[in-house]
């Protein structure tokens, strides 16, 4: 069961410009999460912000208690978080949400927009640990902004994009996305990132006819289904219906996911 | 030395003056993780319509400084669908239910009030800041004879008690409080949310899909303290205070302005156990300053009041 808990830093460190590494010990929390799941980070003693901000777990070491986030510098609650120091503690409620569902015998292709990466690493290493084949396409800006490539590499297959064409292949995840669906290999994807590369993805996946996680992103409060606040619109056999983010996600089988114009 | 926490809002008995902020805390359950319900006053559950509500399309949330806007829209699976799968899993505690509805007409509040008067709900609040469909929109919480015309509808409808949650948006809210006493009330809940707005420069456009919402958390707690300053001075039933409590503190603050009880709202995302905490600052505060009684501090504040 999710928890509040006070997880001690451990490693804190700026990996590329205004993306940062936290690693925690936390071992109520690494005990019961699973991969998708997240945390709300207490990021400030004050009212600035107010309200706690959700992190994908990046990593959830069972042996050793711990869990690590993943996160860039956006505003107020992420500035201040990059404050906190090694033997600190941290407020976390977690772990939270509905992670991925990972079926027997499935051959998966992972793909992650920027921080859209962080739920996945953990992904990637329940399938290796379960004997499973996958490839993770992971698409950066550029080659001064990737980061956490090597932990990815460790456990499997990885195409790397960018939009300039720095490191990888030149362009969107979606290119290399097609190319490997065309080769029949995979019966699965599982996706995080910008909400346009999540559309697009879910609709290469239905034009192959091949299921689709995504983990979406909403503005939360409680981020633990009490505030109705953080609603996505998804389909229902009675119709179109607001469901919540952070505890019927934030993992969503795509074809459920009723996406904005644009 | 033992303190009575123990407070009566017009006959609704709590066992101590700290319940939860309707919208807040949904029915309660989404809290178990973090504290044992049985200890708070009370829960004031989510807002319930007749009809299921689908509500507002999101954005829903934004931050302000040390403020939350929302625009739920009420979403809620209707009051047949909380009667008959809600409210049985609830009867396992010996918290106090009590359950805030919205009607679209004063009829609406009637037949929610009828159909809530039920084993396992200990109280109605009704949430007056809503529309009324028939009067083109105008909101019944800032219109003193409409105020009445719900109450005493609602008031018509059952036996339990009745706390009227005023709006805060009005000018007058003494008026609108001795409406809702005059009317029949039991009690008087305050305040909602401040109506607010904010706007994204980049595009340019309102952040929350509804364009406006209500505003709460600390940010309001001065403008909710002094409202309910003032209706306390304006009503002679019990008041339960509420707008940006966060501590003990807080919360002393409105029973010494004249609250004989406090809800907290936001204040429980930020951290859950916030309630808990409350209850034992209260105990000690009444503690160390030798007060055997927490209703002997309501409206303390005012040396003019006797209450
Ligand atoms: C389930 C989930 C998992 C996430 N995982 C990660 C992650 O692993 N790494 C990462 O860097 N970011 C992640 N995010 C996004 C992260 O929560 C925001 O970047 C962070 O809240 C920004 O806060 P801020 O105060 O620094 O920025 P602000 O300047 O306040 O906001 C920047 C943007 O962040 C988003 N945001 C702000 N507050 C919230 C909130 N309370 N809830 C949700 N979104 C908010 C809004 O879209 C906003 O436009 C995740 C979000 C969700 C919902
Ligand atoms: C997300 C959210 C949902 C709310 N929903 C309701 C509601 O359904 N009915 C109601 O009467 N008040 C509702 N409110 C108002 C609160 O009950 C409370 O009056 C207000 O938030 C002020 O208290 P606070 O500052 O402690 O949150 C809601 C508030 C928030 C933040
Ligand atoms: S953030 Fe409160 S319901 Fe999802």
């Amino acid at each position: 069961m999710k928890l509040q808990t006070l997880g001690q830093v451990i490693r804190h460190e700026e990996l590329s410009s205004k993306v940062y590494y936290l690693v925690l010990k936390a071992p109520q929390i690494a005990k019961q999460a699973t991969p998708g799941q997240f945390v709300q980070v207490k990021c400030s003693d004050t009212y600035q912000p107010l309200l706690r901000k959700p992190f994908s777990l990046h990593e959830i070491d069972k042996v050793d208690g711990r869990i690590s986030l993943l996160y860039e510098v956006k505003g107020q609650g992420t500035k201040s978080l990059t404050k906190v120091r090694v033997d600190d503690y941290l407020d976390l409620i977690g772990p939270l949400g509905s992670g991925f569902s990972l079926p027997p015998r499935c051959r998966a292709i992972l793909v992650g927009g920027g921080m859209g990466i962080a739920p996945l690493l953990p992904l990637a290493e329940k399938l290796k640990e379960q004997g499973q084949e996958f490839a993770a396409i992971l698409g950066f800006n550029e080659v001064q902004k990737v980061y956490r490539l090597e932990a990815f590499q460790k456990l499997g297959q990885v195409i790397v994009t960018t939009l300039d064409g720095s490191l990888g292949e030149k362009g969107l995840v979606t290119q290399p996305l097609e190319r490997e669906l065309g080769s029949e290999k995979y019966n699965i994807i599982y996706a995080c990132g910008p909400e346009a590369m999540l559309k697009n993805v879910s609709a290469i996946a239905d034009s192959f006819g091949v299921e689709c996680q995504v983990s979406l992103e909403a503005y939360m409060a409680c981020g633990f289904g009490a505030c109705l606040g953080c609603v996505c619109q998804t389909k229902e056999l009675t119709g179109p219906t607001y469901s919540r983010v952070c505890t019927d996600g934030p993992v969503f089988n795509s074809r459920e996911v009723i996406w904005h114009e644009g | 030395m033992k303190v009575k926490m123990e407070v009566d809002i017009g006959g609704l008995k709590l066992q101590n003056p700290v319940l939860t902020a309707s919208g807040t805390f949904g029915s309660g359950q989404e809290y178990l993780p973090f504290i044992d319900l049985n200890r708070l006053g009370g829960v004031v559950v989510k807002g319930l319509t007749l009809l299921p509500k689908a509500g507002n399309p999101p954005p829903r949330l934004i931050e302000t400084p040390s403020g939350l806007l929302n625009a739920i829209g009420l979403q809620n699976p209707g009051v047949d669908y909380f009667i008959e799968n809600i409210l049985p899993e609830l009867t396992s505690y010996q918290t106090k239910f009590i359950v805030n509805i919205s009607g679209n007409t004063p009829e609406e509040y009637g037949v929610l009030a009828q159909k809530l008067s039920v084993p396992g709900v200990a109280a109605l609040e009704v949430n007056i800041s809503c529309p009324n469909v028939k009067a083109g929109g105008l909101v019944f919480g800032t219109d003193p004879d409409l105020v009445a015309e719900v109450i005493s509808v609602v008031k018509g409808h059952t036996n339990l008690p009745v706390i009227a949650k005023l709006s805060p948006n009005v000018t007058d809210i003494q008026e609108i409080a001795r409406a809702a006493e005059e009317a029949g009330a039991d009690a008087i809940s305050l305040i909602n949310t401040l109506l607010g707005m904010a706007i994204d420069v980049e595009t340019r456009k309102p952040v929350l899909g509804n364009i406006v919402g209500g505003l709460s958390g600390p940010a309001i707690k001065p403008i909710a303290l002094r409202m309910v300053w003032q209706v306390a001075q304006a009503v002679k039933i019990p008041i339960i205070g509420m707008g940006g409590i966060v501590s003990a503190q807080d919360a002393l603050e409105f029973i010494l302005a004249g609250a004989n009880a406090i809800a907290i709202g936001t204040g429980n995302f930020i951290n859950p156990r916030v309630t808990m905490e409350v209850i034992a600052g209260l105990e000690e505060y009444c503690q160390k300053t030798k007060t055997e009684d927490i209703s002997h501090l309501v409206g303390l504040a005012n040396p003019l009041k006797m209450r």
